[in-house]
């Protein structure tokens, strides 16, 4: 069965279009990433999908469903690439991982034995259960991002969405990570993810999608490391990476060749 | 305290622990989505109303409840539709609402400037029966509907894409939001005036938010400090002849001030030796 059904989406925000012609379509089960340049427009193609930015032409299905008809949240996890601004206003680890649960809940009955049994389970599947009770501010970036994590797999959905997860985290984190994702997608769980690179999670991607000038440059399996990128432990960092790396990059040695 | 023997007293006095309770319940919500300053704009806009109600011979307060609604629903409608243009528009809104409401009261059969500082500044003591009772029925629809919705209004504040995806009736709970703040700042205006209903919503969970984890327990003292600055204001105020509004709005900043040391302190106190250093990015190999 089909979980996410594009054909010829054309979508943009304030009359820039950013997404010209674009097919995809996602089977139960699938693990896909989809890769690009920064402003190739993947980031824009999930967040289409999930109707944050609107469809100007083409359609888009998700579960059989037209977007606009669908109604099966609780069925979607998504996790955006950081927590939203930090308000001032604590809250702790453990409320953040509750809101996963709003979706499936439905937002006129309170929270049961259920709802407290789903955020430890998906806060032990990304290893931080003994955080619940911290405020998400006092958290490292990676646990952050982890503890999105959990709020999208505390409403136990069938398709994760997640938009670029490992930009900027530790080592530790990404590995928590793998281990959360490599779990849902053993028991038959679907992935859509954005990366700027394959990294740590490169044996569990099956599809990569690789966008570029708002189109559907490339669609295959992941290439395979070769060379000194097959080597365990590789840790690769792009020279041409994110603006604030680039600071990094400047004296870290890179490829094996002096950046300076 | 004999003061508490009379009547309209007593009536201040409920009337400023509903307000106390429920300004800061709806407040946490505003300040999470940092629209501090919202409850101020709308209270400009409120006078507008009062100014329509003494001009037609209505009840203020209705007129009040029924302009700053629409206002409310404005600003929702502007803040949702852009970013950069929205600042301004709230302006020319918040100005034009005070503003009106200076030229409509002043056009009024009762035309002085003791009714305009009246609904400025609040007046508790001539709050009458019948208002006591729109008070009591609106703070507490206001409280059941902030603490009902706690988890979703908790999912919207603090990330309105993610809310989105969840599925939430995000324009709807935005617009709940909009119609409670307008509600209460036109009831707190007896209590505290339309200059200074913000502070109740605001200055109290600021107090909280200094000693707190959660965002849960930030709320309960929140609304712990709400209702007990507004009840010592009264009395207070009641003593020593000031306006309980602000006498109410200095109480509870020096409940902030007291959190803030009391948090700073215990910070230094449980100051961990070393905290856990993210490595860096990069893994270097030799």
């Amino acid at each position: 069965m089909s979980v996410v059904e594009v054909r010829h989406l054309a979508a943009g925000y304030d009359g820039r279009e950013i997404l010209r012609d674009v097919d995809l379509s996602v089977a139960s089960g699938d693990v896909v990433a989809i890769l690009g340049a920064n402003g190739s427009g993947k980031s824009t193609l999930v967040r289409t999908i999930l109707g944050l930015v609107p469809v100007r032409r083409g359609e888009i299905e998700l579960f059989g469903t037209p977007q606009r008809r669908f109604r099966h949240w609780e069925r979607v996890g998504y996790v955006p690439q950081r927590l939203g601004a930090g308000s001032g206003v604590p809250a702790t680890v453990g409320e953040v991982v509750a809101s996963g649960r709003l979706a499936r809940r439905g937002m006129f009955r309170p929270p049961g034995a259920a709802d407290r049994a789903a955020v430890h389970e998906a806060l032990a599947a990304v290893g931080l259960v003994d955080r619940i009770g911290d405020p998400v501010s006092t958290l490292s970036g990676g646990q952050q991002q982890r503890t999105l994590i959990a709020r999208a797999l505390a409403g136990k959905p069938d398709l994760l969405v997640l938009d670029e997860p490992t930009a900027g985290v530790d080592a530790a984190s990404q590995e928590a990570f793998a281990g959360a994702l490599t779990e849902f997608a053993a028991n038959g769980g679907t992935i859509l993810l954005v990366l700027h690179e394959l990294g740590p999670l490169r044996p569990l991607i099956g599809r990569a999608v690789v966008v570029h000038q708002g189109r559907i440059a490339h669609e295959g399996v992941p290439p395979e490391p070769a060379g000194h990128h097959a080597e365990p432990g590789h840790d690769h960092v792009h020279p041409h990476a994110d603006e604030e790396k680039a600071t990094i990059c400047e004296w870290a040695p890179t490829e094996g060749t002096k950046a300076y | 305290m004999d003061l508490l023997t009379y009547p309209f007293m007593l009536r201040a006095l409920a009337g400023a622990l509903i307000i106390g309770l429920a300004a800061p319940a709806l407040g946490i919500y505003l300040v999470q989505r940092r629209l501090s300053l919202i409850g101020d704009g709308i209270g400009h806009v409120a006078l507008t109303g009062v100014g329509v109600g003494l001009l037609t011979h209505q009840s203020p307060v209705l007129t009040a409840v029924l302009v700053s609604v629409a206002g409310a629903v404005a600003v929702e409608l502007v803040r949702e539709r852009g970013r950069t243009s929205g600042d301004l528009a709230l302006a020319l809104l918040f100005y034009g609402g005070i503003a009106g409401g200076v030229v409509l009261v002043g056009l009024s059969d009762d035309a002085s400037n003791a009714s305009l500082m009246q609904y400025l500044f609040g007046s508790l003591i001539t709050t009458s029966p019948a208002d006591i009772a729109v008070i009591a029925g609106l703070g507490a629809a206001v409280l059941i509907a902030m603490l009902v919705f706690r988890p979703a209004l908790f999912a919207l504040c603090n990330d309105e894409e993610y809310a989105r995806v969840s599925g939430l009736p995000v324009r709807t709970l935005n617009l709940l939001l909009a119609v409670t703040t307008a509600i209460t700042v036109t009831i707190a205006m007896r209590t505290v005036g339309l200059l200074l209903v913000s502070a109740l919503m605001v200055v109290p969970v600021a107090a909280a938010q200094q000693i707190t984890r959660g965002f849960r327990s930030t709320m309960a003292v929140a609304m712990l400090i709400g209702i007990c600055a507004a009840g010592a204001g009264v009395v207070l105020a009641g003593s020593i002849d000031t306006a309980p509004g602000a006498t109410t709005v200095l109480i509870a900043l020096a409940a902030f001030l007291l959190t803030t040391a009391a948090g700073a302190l215990w910070h230094r106190r449980r100051a961990t030796p070393a905290a856990h250093v993210e490595p860096p990015d990069v893994v270097l190999h030799a």
